[in-house]
């Protein structure tokens, strides 16, 4: 058989005085741009992502404070007078030290937490960790998902069965189940991997164990496109031109996974920063002296009664990005698959 | 309290007419309290807990949880006297009649058994019964085996074949005399301390020789276990063939039924005892109520001294540790006031730099890691501590603080983390849940550089904390079961710390002088950072009467009452 290149396909067929169509980046953006729900969901992200890329100015010039070191002997000026940030109770039985509240001024504007540390300026850092192991997490999920899925589905045959079924066994577990697993193991001790060596306190840590356990919910629907796609038409001429497989894979298979990662994206963003809270605030997570929303969270659970605000502003800092991120996506997945917004 | 009114009423009268007048009304008042005391008899007690102690076996559990309730369920030989306050240190005669017959040179105890004490299951208490359980705490390896009961002759093939267990020529029983005698290897002061504990607990001579996990085991005290579920509830009745013997060793208990519910949260614990849907909750209260029952709880809550540390072991075995610089200049950088905020302030916490807590046998305040060496702590030192780290060359290393999974101990770690952060470390912190935390900071396989930890007395001897935290002895390689965390041995203190257990049997002062001297000399080689005394803070609903405290079992649960 002989083999065919696309480059030598005759031309296209729009000529002169016949304007091209917009390509897909084009019209993704002018479909976004046209939802006021994806532009107000989009400033929104674009705000929070700016308010926590300055924290060290906040915490420096602000706050005027270290959000890592305990506080436990500092003090503050409050309308003139200077208090401690650990407030020893004076009444009663003379029990309970609470931590000063919130202030609504520079330092301490969000109060301080069991170790006097400022709320607000651990809340600016911790976003930062936050989406951080959210956003570099879906990149790594999706990267795994796509190779995984379009070897699978590309490939059919026992490439396909084990990879399957790889992907089902790793369905099986549940998603804390297995992620506070992973956490135990890699977690506990100085983890090395060749020249490789991370801390119990490194990032890429909480990264690599939320990436990985969604692989397998991206991974089957990205399968599931790749088969639709290697058995469609234009893919089938193709190869009855006699293109090279791989070369298919990149310029046939590849584009139209494309977007179905795309519309996978905020919405695993939005489900890494709650799988990164719930991790954290259950000590498996973000390790001290890294700070993230979960990890505020679970320092705010012991003040509840008393400093209410130390759990509940990351609370609202993970509902609303959440809540963005989502809106945002939604839109995003009306615009790049208009078939399933008409269907519901 | 009658009598205490009476006598403030007679304070204005002459001595003699009050002599008088109480030596006329004691006949009337003794029996008006003993019908008084009887009213409180009856009723359920309940108690809370987040989770449960483990096994229920007292030869095995070794859990402060559970050992409250084995002081009102099981009996030794002896027993700590069950009173408030200091007293609850003393050693009285248990199921023995009298104190044992020591001979003179402190190898051999003999005691005569009392007559007439039944088990819950109706047998009678026999010598029998006390060789075959005295040979269970090697059968069943219970914890202390090796450190409190290694003194008795046979121990050691015992310890190295617990199956075979008979403790030959070390426990010998005269049924007819109905005695039984105790060899010694070498004489031990601490001895009848450690008959006290509930390990050494007597029980039926058929006991199997394992862990009988959730089931209960009879016993000779007051309350019997009638079921239990680790996941969920125990329950504790009065024991049918219980007649009261020595108030001061098993005092008959007030409540007819004890109820132990396991799980939730301490703050819904709190607010159960708080709303009488519960009488006490064993768990820590939780720091954010502490203000709030401080000025609306006044008259529930009961706050006693403890005989315990937290502390922070070093590994004196590796980096950056293996340097002493490097733990004297922690121990000048901790700030222990800090961390009495971290526990609830200086009325649940106090501030130490020894390892022998205050008022404890052997204590004397030295506080050598201050701003102004003294008698007590003053201020950290952050110059002469980043001058020692910076002698040391271990400016820059990296630091693993290991704490438990619960608030007290995370917020000491990252207290810790942040003044070796201060100190020029590259500092984190690792939380490990509490069921595993104090096996695996003992495992040196585990390189843990430095931990959270605390340590409660076993019995009121300054042995229980030197020798047994810091002894050579006590120190294992590889092993989960290595109490010598810092594996900190020395071989000079480590002799003069069985030089100061023989002569506790002969001059416990002079022995005492000597632990104070040896408390120095550890804290000179630094193993372990001291970091404060805990308080203990109990909340009690409020129809609970008659609150005692021991310092051992902590509340003394069958003392009081509930109506």
């Amino acid at each position: 058989m002989t083999s065919v290149s696309t480059d030598k396909l005759p031309p296209s067929p729009i000529g002169e005085g016949v304007s091209a169509p917009d390509g897909p980046w084009k019209r993704l953006l002018a479909g976004l741009l046209s939802s006021p729900t994806a532009v107000l969901s989009g400033i929104g992200l674009i705000l929070i992502l700016i308010a926590v890329l300055l924290a060290p100015l906040y915490a420096n010039h602000v706050a005027h404070t270290d959000p890592f070191r305990s506080g436990l002997s500092a003090k503050i000026e409050v309308e003139g007078k200077t208090v401690p940030v650990m407030q020893r109770s004076t009444e009663g039985l003379g029990l309970g030290v609470t931590p000063i509240g919130p202030t609504w001024s520079g330092e301490y504007m969000l109060g301080a937490d069991t170790q006097g540390r400022d709320v607000m300026a651990r809340m600016l850092y911790g976003g930062r960790s936050s989406l951080l192991i959210a956003a570099a997490s879906t990149v790594l999920t999706l990267a795994l998902a796509a190779i995984i899925g379009v070897a699978a589905g590309y490939t059919g045959g026992l490439v396909d069965g084990v990879l399957s079924n790889l992907i089902d066994m790793m369905w099986a577990f549940p998603v804390y189940l297995l992620a506070i697993s992973l956490s135990i193991v890699m977690i506990g001790k100085t983890f090395v991997l060749g020249p490789i060596e991370l801390s119990s306190s490194s990032l890429i840590i909480p990264i690599t164990i939320i990436g990985l356990v969604y692989v397998p919910y991206v991974a089957r629907p990205v399968r599931g496109r790749v088969m639709t796609i290697k058995n469609s038409e234009f893919v089938l001429a193709a190869r009855g031109l006699g293109v090279r497989r791989h070369r298919i894979l990149m310029r046939h298979i590849l584009p139209n996974v494309l977007s179905t990662l795309i519309v996978f994206a905020p919405m695993l963003t939005a489900l890494n920063i709650v799988t990164e809270s719930a991790l954290s605030f259950l000590s498996v997570g973000v390790q001290a002296p890294n700070a993230s929303w979960g990890t505020i969270l679970q320092d705010g659970q012991s003040l509840l009664y008393s400093r209410p605000t130390v759990a509940l502003a990351p609370g609202i800092a993970i509902m609303v990005t959440v809540l963005l991120l989502n809106l945002f996506g939604d839109v995003l997945r009306d615009v790049l698959d208009p078939k399933s917004a008409r269907g519901r | 309290m009658d009598l205490m009114a009476i006598s403030k009423t007679g304070r204005r009268g002459s001595a003699l007419a009050r002599l008088a007048i109480t030596a006329a009304m004691i006949p009337a008042v003794v029996p008006a309290l003993a019908q008084a005391q009887d009213a409180h008899r009856g009723g359920t007690m309940h108690l809370m807990a987040v989770a449960s102690g483990g096994t229920l076996d007292p030869q095995i559990n070794y859990t402060a949880q559970f050992w409250q309730l084995y002081s009102a369920t099981y009996d030794g030989l002896v027993a700590f006297k069950k009173a408030d306050g200091p007293e609850s240190n003393t050693v009285v005669p248990d199921l023995a009649a009298e104190m044992p017959t020591v001979s003179a040179d402190g190898k051999t105890y003999t005691f005569t058994l009392r007559k007439g004490v039944k088990f819950s299951n109706g047998d009678d208490v026999t010598t029998e019964d006390v060789v075959a359980s005295l040979r269970r705490i090697f059968k069943v390896s219970s914890p202390t085996s090796g450190s409190f009961y290694n003194g008795i002759v046979g121990a050691e093939d015992c310890l190295s074949s617990p199956a075979d267990c008979t403790l030959e020529g070390g426990v010998i029983a005269d049924g007819t005399a109905n005695t039984v005698t105790i060899n010694l290897v070498a004489a031990d002061p601490e001895f009848l301390f450690k008959l006290s504990a509930p390990h050494a607990s007597i029980l039926p001579k058929g006991t199997a020789s394992k862990d009988m996990g959730n089931t209960p085991i009879p016993g000779t005290g007051t309350y019997m276990f009638t079921s239990y579920d680790a996941n969920n509830s125990l329950t504790m009745e009065r024991n049918p063939h219980f007649v009261e013997w020595s108030v001061d060793a098993q005092p008959e208990g007030y409540a007819d039924t004890i109820e132990y519910k396991f799980g939730g949260t301490e703050e819904s614990a709190v607010n159960a005892v708080m709303n009488g849907q519960a009488d006490w909750s064993f768990d820590p209260l939780p720091a954010d109520r502490l203000a709030e029952l401080s000025t609306n709880a006044t008259d529930q809550l009961h706050v006693h001294a403890q005989s315990a540390w937290w502390y922070a072991p070093m590994n004196v075995n590796i980096s950056p540790f293996n340097d002493v610089r490097a733990r004297q200049a922690l121990n000048y950088a901790v700030d222990r006031n800090a961390l009495v905020s971290v526990f609830g302030g200086p009325a649940l916490a106090q501030p130490v730099c020894q390892i022998l807590p205050p008022d404890f046998p052997g204590h004397e305040d030295s506080c050598i890691y201050t701003q102004d060496p003294g008698d007590t702590w003053s201020a950290p030192d952050m110059d002469k501590a980043r001058a020692l780290v910076a002698e040391s060359g271990t400016k820059g290393e990296k630091v693993n603080v290991v704490t438990e999974d619960n608030a007290a101990s995370r917020g000491v770690g990252t207290y810790l983390q942040s003044v070796l952060s201060d100190l020029g470390y590259d500092a984190t912190v690792q939380t490990v849940s509490g069921d595993i935390q104090f096996t695996y900071i003992q495992n040196t396989n585990n390189n843990v550089q430095i931990s959270v930890t605390q340590w409660y007395m076993d019995y009121p001897a300054a042995s229980n904390f030197l020798n047994v935290l810091f002894g050579c002895g006590s120190f294992h390689p590889g092993s989960d079961s290595s109490i010598n965390i810092a594996g900190f041995c020395d071989e000079e203190i480590d002799a003069r710390m069985k030089a100061a257990m023989t002569l506790g049997a002969t001059d416990p002062e002079a022995a005492n002088a000597e632990w104070a001297k040896i408390d120095n000399a550890v804290m000179e080689k630094a193993p372990a950072v001291p970091l404060f005394t805990p308080r203990r803070l109990d909340l009690l609903s409020e129809r609970v009467g008659n609150f005692e405290y021991s310092s051992l079992f902590n509340w003394l649960i069958a003392k009081s009452w509930v109506q």
